[in-house]
């Protein structure tokens, strides 16, 4: 039996934001997407026939500055929460600038695998490198998209501290995306 | 009286302010860019019906082939044209694909579109009260990526090289290198392409189907409240959600290995005499990513048939469904076995027999929830008023087939056995009737049952009993010998068999004969209920508000249901969904909404605690009405 308190409790968490939850399974999709690449290289590797190289350095850096970026997009988050409007379209500049550089840099960083003769086509170590950092990229192309979404808004006046679930969404999204490289990063270091 | 009279007026007030927001759609919003979820649920099942027709002529196709192997062809030139060869026979490379495209069709197209996309999108707001999904636009979006996947793959099969040829499972290397078989060619692109446009279609409709669940329930509807239907799709979209994603990275890589010389799944392989480039690929690798999607895609197909004959059998047991919590649990350990128990498929890889041990045993353990699932359904209707509408018959023909697919599930699970049984007639046995043709009666069951919703119309009862005695005989005339040939040896997807009749060309000819004359008389029968169908929509007699008598949210909406479901507020609920036949009540059933107070002659005495909280559900009305202003 429950009692009224308990019951007005359960209707709050019923009205979570339904676009916020729809962020959230959907970024379970994409965790389930890298849960099964991941899975994949674990189980192939297993098998032996595994050529081994040194993962470019300008990942090291990529990694920092896309760590940069989610420092930004919270402060952007922070800014819109207190209709700090030019913190806020700032910030959301700055994330992007940050995003458009990793990506860059990540393009790079395929450059030096060529150099070390680490091509796409070839041993699935290498191939799997590739493709991990290069859908990934695809996704953060996708928050890029979302970023100017959301400074379009910031522009409009659109994200304030009332409507804050365009630039929640946004954040979310761009957070999970750090996460994601950097959970990449670290697997590609420790099994490479 | 007075206060139905205030009610109406305040419904009336309340349409009057929103007369100048909601303009009357046009013909394209309202039928064909339609953000409707009953019209989406219409969209998938007309689809999925069409696709029900098309997969299944294919099988006829084939099995004319395995039933009379001699047999003159010419006469299907006029549809086949050159698949059928000089001799008057079907062509060899033709029934690979032939056999493929029934599999993909009928696993994908019809029973994971047509009945999970149907009824999750049609009963979902209906029975947990919310006025559409938590997306109307991504649902609508998700209809089209299906429609648009659907019509890739339609057009696969007008190829000259044909549609892909190399098992639903398009396992590599026959998938990967295009010069393996004529199939392998464009047909496969086709495939791919089209499978990754349906991942995402089902991707968009399983996130909208969570988060409507999860969000948008009506005041007083807990998750212990809710109808069993929507809890099996709530655990259907989880295990897409979680699946889908697997089989797209492993498309994914399947593509790279086909389009961009990688080697992901292509080791050292010669073919024509050549040396291919490709070294270090791992086959087994991507039959692992298959079947992490492929077997928690069984329940996919299976879980929402499974929770529709719940409701269908307690309605017309005129009973309580037994162990309502009981079938939540086995549902719920149903999804999480689903993801562990993949390399079952794959016994005969060449695994290290202490994982298929492993492996066997938590297969075995499926048997319980089913089993605890069947039980369930069985003492429901032990001892109810049953009342014998073609939904009730489907339904009991679905726990049939469940029982007697599901035993043979048992012996195949068994990774000792499965060395034996491994691709042979008996699997096909075992899933047509378990999973095909289950799930094929729960969505027979569910059509008959939600068409007065769904068309406001009844669909004709006779024609109805007709198509079930038919089904059902017909479905265990063809899939039961397939037990006998498969024990024997007869092998999956073979052109032809001889090796068994020492050299005789009329190796199982008898049986298989028998089974084909039964597809085909099974395949006719279905006529029936395509005449049913469409002629009802048009037709039909009118239907009541409730003619089944059934207590769940969607049978208080008007008989031709608007845009947004409820005229007027949306109903509270009070109650669990089965109040059928309550000791002491005055009618035989108790709506969801009716509350406790309403109905003291009937409450336990734990029920009429729940008085008090009447008062607190009721007064979540305006913060629910602000959930949809928001």
């Amino acid at each position: 039996m429950k009692k009224p308190e308990e019951l007005l409790a359960a209707n709050e968490t019923r009205s979570v934001n339904p676009k916020v939850f729809t962020m959230w399974l959907f970024i379970v999709s994409i965790v389930m997407l890298f849960a099964a690449f991941t899975s994949a290289y674990l189980v192939r590797k297993a098998e032996g026939n595994w050529v081994e190289f040194e993962l470019p350095n300008l990942f090291y850096y990529s990694t920092v500055v896309l760590l940069g970026s989610s420092a930004s997009m919270h402060f952007a988050y922070l800014a819109a929460k207190k209709d700090q409007f030019n913190a806020l379209r700032l910030s959301i500049s700055i994330t992007f600038v940050l995003g458009l550089i990793f990506l860059i840099m990540q393009f790079y960083g395929w450059i030096q695998l060529v150099d070390e003769n680490v091509f796409f086509v070839g041993n699935p170590s290498g191939s799997f490198v590739y493709v991990l950092s290069g859908l990934h990229g695809l996704h953060l192309i996708s928050g890029l998209i979302v970023l100017l979404v959301a400074l379009v808004a910031a522009f409009r006046l659109k994200i304030n501290a009332k409507a804050l679930t365009q630039i929640k969404i946004c954040t979310t999204y761009w957070h999970f995306l750090d996460a994601l490289w950097v959970y990449l990063f670290l697997f590609l270091v420790f099994n490479n | 009286m007075s206060t139905a009279t205030t009610h109406a007026e305040e419904v009336h007030a309340h349409a009057h302010d929103h007369e100048h927001e909601h303009h009357e759609p046009n013909f394209i919003q309202k039928y064909i860019f339609s953000e409707d979820h009953k019209t989406i649920a219409k969209q998938y099942l007309i689809m999925g019906i069409l696709w029900a027709f098309v997969g299944g002529s294919l099988s006829i196709i084939f099995r004319l082939q395995l039933g009379f192997p001699e047999m003159q062809l010419e006469w299907l030139r006029p549809i086949l044209g050159e698949w059928i060869d000089e001799s008057g026979k079907l062509d060899k490379e033709f029934y690979l694909a032939l056999v493929t495209m029934h599999g993909t069709i009928m696993v994908f197209f019809v029973l994971t579109a047509g009945l999970s996309g149907t009824f999750s999108n049609f009963l979902i707001p209906l029975q947990i009260g919310a006025r559409d999904m938590a997306s109307g636009f991504i649902n609508m979006l998700s209809f089209w990526f299906f429609f648009l996947s659907s019509a890739v793959m339609f057009s696969s099969l007008f190829l000259e090289t044909g549609p892909a040829s190399g098992g639903w499972v398009i396992y590599p290397p026959l998938s990967a290198l295009p010069q393996a078989m004529p199939g392998s060619g464009l047909g496969m692109t086709l495939w791919l392409t089209s499978m990754a446009l349906f991942i995402v279609s089902s991707l968009m409709g399983g996130i909208n189907y969570i988060c409507t669940i999860i969000n948008l329930r009506t005041r007083g509807m807990t998750f212990t409240k809710m109808p069993l239907t929507i809890w099996s799709f709530f655990f259907t979209a989880i295990l897409g959600l979680l699946s889908f994603p697997v089989l797209l990275s492993a498309a994914l890589l399947l593509i790279f290995d086909r389009s961009f010389g990688t080697s992901f799944y292509l080791s050292e392989i010669y073919i024509q005499g050549q040396a291919l480039p490709n070294m270090g690929g791992s086959p087994i690798l991507y039959q692992h990513l298959f079947w992490f999607l492929g077997h928690p895609e069984v329940y996919i197909v299976l879980l929402p048939a499974l929770g529709m004959t719940s409701e269908i059998i307690a309605t017309n047991a005129r009973k309580p469904i037994f162990g309502y919590r009981a079938m939540i649990g086995s549902m719920m350990g149903i999804t999480l076995l689903a993801f562990i128990v993949w390399a079952h498929h794959m016994f005969v890889t060449g695994m290290n027999p202490f994982l298929g041990s492993v492996f066997m045993f938590l297969t075995l353990i499926i048997a319980v929830p089913s089993a605890v699932k069947a039980f369930n359904y069985i003492t429901t209707l032990w001892k109810g008023n049953l009342i014998f509408t073609p939904a009730m018959l489907f339904s009991i023909g679905l726990v049939s087939l469940f029982i007697s697919g599901g035993v043979t599930g048992i012996i195949l699970g068994n990774s000792a056995l499965d060395i034996n049984l491994h691709d042979t007639y008996f699997v096909v046995a075992h899933f047509h009737l378990v999973m095909g043709s289950a799930s094929f009666f729960g969505l027979m069951a569910g059509v008959y049952h939600w068409f007065p919703k769904m068309f406001g119309r009844m669909m004709n009862k006779t024609l109805g009993y007709i198509h079930f005695w038919a089904t059902f005989v017909g479905v265990y005339c063809v899939f039961f010998p397939m037990h006998y040939t498969g024990i024997a040896g007869f092998p999956r997807r073979y052109y032809s068999f001889t090796a068994l009749g020492n050299g005789r060309m009329e190796a199982f000819t008898d049986l298989n004969a028998f089974i084909s004359i039964a597809a085909i008389l099974t395949f006719s029968a279905q006529a029936i209920f395509f005449f049913n169908f469409f002629y009802s929509i048009f037709k039909g007699k009118k239907a009541s508000q409730n003619p089944w008598n059934s207590t769940t949210l969607e049978w208080t909406t008007p008989v031709e249901v608007g845009h947004g479901n409820w005229p007027g507020e949306i109903p509270a609920v009070y109650r669990w969904p089965y109040d059928y036949s309550k000791p002491g009540a005055e009618s035989d059933f108790i709506p969801q909404n009716v509350p406790y107070s309403a109905t003291p002659e009937s409450n336990l005495p734990e029920e009429n605690e729940e008085i008090a909280n009447e008062k607190a559900i009721e007064s979540l009305l305006a913060a629910q009405n602000e959930s949809y202003n928001r």
